[in-house]
C-alpha cells in the first residue's frame, strides 16, 4: 500500500481541509505562495491536468430527494512525488496550472517531511483570505438588512 | 424534405467576415473583453451558464461575446461545447441552507430568523434611466460607500422559511427518497416523468417562456394561490465523491439562486390540510426564472393534489416538451434552410389541382352549354 493511502481519519480531515482551500482560492494566490515551496521538487505525471464536468445536484425544497441542475467545468490531475506520495486535485473551472499545481501540493502536504511548513506558509494564509473575502462580502450583505414594519390604516 | 444544397462558399466565408465585423461594431470603440462581460453583465451571464446548463462564467462571457449578445444563441454555443468534455463526476447535492447569502428575502414573514437581505437587487428602484451610466459611471469613491457602518458581527442562523412551516405541520414536507435522479441528458423523458426530470428541464428551460407560463397561473390558468416563501442568492460550497479517494471533497463554491413557493393548501391523501409547495433553482443570480421555475414546478404537480388538468401550465409534456430554448430555436431556424425541392413539390401540386379544377370547371360549363 502507497503511504498515501494510509490514512486515518483525522489526517483524512486535515486533507479535506487543504484540498478544499486550494480549491477556493484564487490560481494565482496560490501559484504565487507555493512557487518557492514547489521549485526543486520532481514529480511523475500520473495523469495530466484534463478538463471536464461534474454534473451538479441539487434538493428539491433545498432538503428533499436530489435532482440534477447542470454541469460545471472542473479541472483534475495526479502527480507522484519523488517520495512516492500521489496527489490528487479536483478543481472547478479549467485552469490547468492550478489543478497541477494542486496535485503536487497534495503530494507534499502528504509527507510529513514538508506537511508543517506547507501549512504554515501556505494553506493558513490562503484559508485566511478566504475567510477575510467571506466576512467582508457578509458585511457588505449586511448592510442591506431590512426591517419592515407595517402600519394600521384607518380608524380602529 | 431537406435536399442537401451545394455551392455558396465564398458567399459563407463573406458573410461569417461580415458577422466578425458588425459583432466588432466600429473601431474608434475599444473591443469588450470577456472578463469584461463576466463582471459586468453578470445576469446575461447567469441566464447562459443555466439554461446552457454550464456552470462556467468565462465560457458564458465568451458566448455572449461570440453572438454578439444574443442570449439563445450563446445558450446554444455553451450547450455545443458541453458536449465535447466528458463528466467526470455528479456532484454531491449543494447544501443551499449552508449558503453564503448574499440576497435573502420572504414575502411571507416580516421578522425571520436572520433577517431580509436585499442585497443586490432591482427591487425599489424607480426603473428611470441612469443617465450617470452614459456619461463617466460611478467614481470607485462611491462605490466604495457602501460598506461603511453598522458591521452586524452577531449574524443569526437563517432558517428556512418553509421548514419552520414543516415543523408546525402546516407545510407538505420535502422527503428525501434516497433515489438516483433522473438524467434528461441521458434518458430523454417519459411521460409522465419523475419530479426531478421535471426540475431538470425547467432548470434548462427558456426564462421568458417559464415566465409566461407561471404569469398564466396568476392570472387564472392552473391557479395555486403562490406566496413567494424564500428567495435566496448566495454562494455554496460544490463537492464530489472521487472513488479513487473514497471520501468527499470541495472543489470550489458556485453562485445559485433559489426560490421556495409557498402554495395554497390543499386536501392530501390521509385527508390532512397542508400548504403546497414548488421550488425553483438556477445558476447565478437568477430570481425571475427560479419564480417562474417554482410556480411551474407547483402547476405540475396536479395530479398530486387531485387537481384537474386543464390549462396549459398543468399540461407537463407539453411544457416539457417545448421549454428548451436550443431546440425550440434550432427547430424553428430550419425553416431558413433550403426547401427548394419540398416547395417545388407544394408548387406543382397546387398548380395541378387548380388546373384540374378549372379543366372541370370548363367542362362544366361547356356540358351545360351543349
Amino acid at each position: 500500500m502507497m503511504p498515501s493511502e494510509n490514512l486515518n481519519e483525522s489526517n483524512q480531515q486535515a486533507r479535506q481541509h487543504w484540498m478544499s482551500v486550494i480549491a477556493k482560492s484564487s490560481s494565482e494566490a496560490l501559484i504565487d505562495l507555493s512557487d518557492t515551496y514547489i521549485n526543486g521538487h520532481r514529480f511523475e505525471t500520473i495523469r495530466a491536468a484534463e478538463v471536464g464536468l461534474t454534473q451538479v445536484r441539487g434538493r428539491m425544497g433545498g432538503t428533499g430527494s436530489q435532482f440534477n441542475l447542470g454541469d460545471m467545468t472542473m479541472t483534475r490531475c495526479v502527480v507522484r512525488s519523488s517520495n512516492g506520495y500521489y496527489g490528487h486535485s479536483y478543481i472547478a473551472g479549467r485552469n490547468k496550472e492550478h489543478a497541477t499545481r494542486a496535485a503536487q501540493l497534495d503530494a507534499m502536504l502528504q509527507d510529513q517531511t514538508y506537511q508543517q511548513d506547507l501549512i504554515t506558509n501556505i494553506i493558513q494564509p490562503l484559508a485566511n483570505h478566504l475567510a477575510e473575502q467571506k466576512k467582508r462580502k457578509a458585511d457588505e450583505v449586511a448592510q442591506t438588512k431590512v426591517n419592515f414594519f407595517t402600519l394600521v390604516r384607518g380608524e380602529d | 424534405m431537406y435536399v442537401a444544397v451545394k455551392g455558396g462558399e465564398t458567399a459563407i466565408n463573406n458573410a461569417h467576415k461580415l458577422l466578425d465585423k458588425t459583432r466588432r461594431g466600429s473601431l474608434d470603440i475599444p473591443e469588450l473583453s470577456v472578463a469584461q462581460i463576466s463582471e459586468q453583465l453578470p445576469l446575461a451571464v447567469a441566464r447562459v451558464m443555466t439554461e446552457g446548463s454550464i456552470y462556467d462564467p468565462q465560457l458564458a462571457a465568451l458566448a455572449i461575446k461570440q453572438s454578439a449578445g444574443d442570449l439563445v444563441e450563446a445558450i446554444f454555443l455553451l450547450r455545443a461545447y458541453r458536449t465535447t468534455l466528458s463528466r467526470f463526476y455528479c456532484s454531491d447535492p449543494i447544501d443551499t441552507t449552508q449558503m453564503q447569502v448574499e440576497r435573502r428575502i420572504s414575502a411571507t414573514f416580516k421578522d425571520l430568523p436572520g433577517g431580509q437581505l436585499l442585497g443586490s437587487t432591482f427591487d425599489y428602484t424607480h426603473r428611470l434611466l441612469d443617465f450617470t451610466l452614459l456619461a463617466d459611471g460611478r467614481t470607485p469613491e462611491e462605490l466604495e460607500t457602501i460598506t461603511s457602518t453598522n458591521q452586524e458581527d452577531d449574524a443569526e442562523a437563517m432558517t428556512r422559511v418553509l421548514h419552520m412551516l414543516e415543523r408546525e405541520n402546516l407545510m407538505v414536507e420535502e422527503v428525501d427518497e434516497q433515489t438516483t435522479p433522473t438524467d434528461i441528458t441521458q434518458d430523454p423523458p417519459a411521460y409522465p416523468c419523475h419530479r426531478s426530470a421535471r426540475l431538470q428541464a425547467l432548470a434548462r428551460g427558456d426564462e421568458g417562456f417559464l415566465l409566461a407560463l407561471g404569469y398564466s397561473t396568476q392570472r387564472g390558468y392552473g391557479r395555486n394561490h403562490p406566496f413567494a416563501g424564500e428567495i435566496r442568492t448566495g454562494d455554496v460550497t460544490i463537492s464530489i465523491t472521487p472513488d479513487e479517494l473514497g471520501f468527499s471533497i470541495d472543489i470550489g463554491t458556485l453562485q445559485v439562486t433559489e426560490c421556495e413557493m409557498i402554495n395554497g393548501f390543499s386536501k392530501l391523501e390521509n385527508d390532512d390540510i397542508k400548504f403546497t409547495r414548488g421550488y425553483g433553482l438556477a445558476f447565478g443570480q437568477n430570481e425571475r426564472k427560479t419564480l417562474s421555475m417554482a410556480l411551474i414546478d407547483r402547476a405540475l404537480q396536479a395530479e398530486k393534489y387531485g387537481e384537474e388538468r386543464v390549462s396549459p401550465a398543468q399540461q407537463e409534456e407539453f411544457i416539457l416538451s417545448h421549454c428548451d430554448n436550443v431546440e425550440a430555436a434550432g427547430f424553428v431556424s430550419h425553416l431558413k434552410l433550403p426547401h427548394y425541392v419540398d416547395f417545388q413539390s407544394e408548387l406543382e401540386l397546387l398548380r395541378r389541382l387548380r388546373k384540374e379544377r378549372m379543366d372541370n370547371e370548363q367542362q362544366g360549363t361547356s356540358g351545360e352549354q351543349a
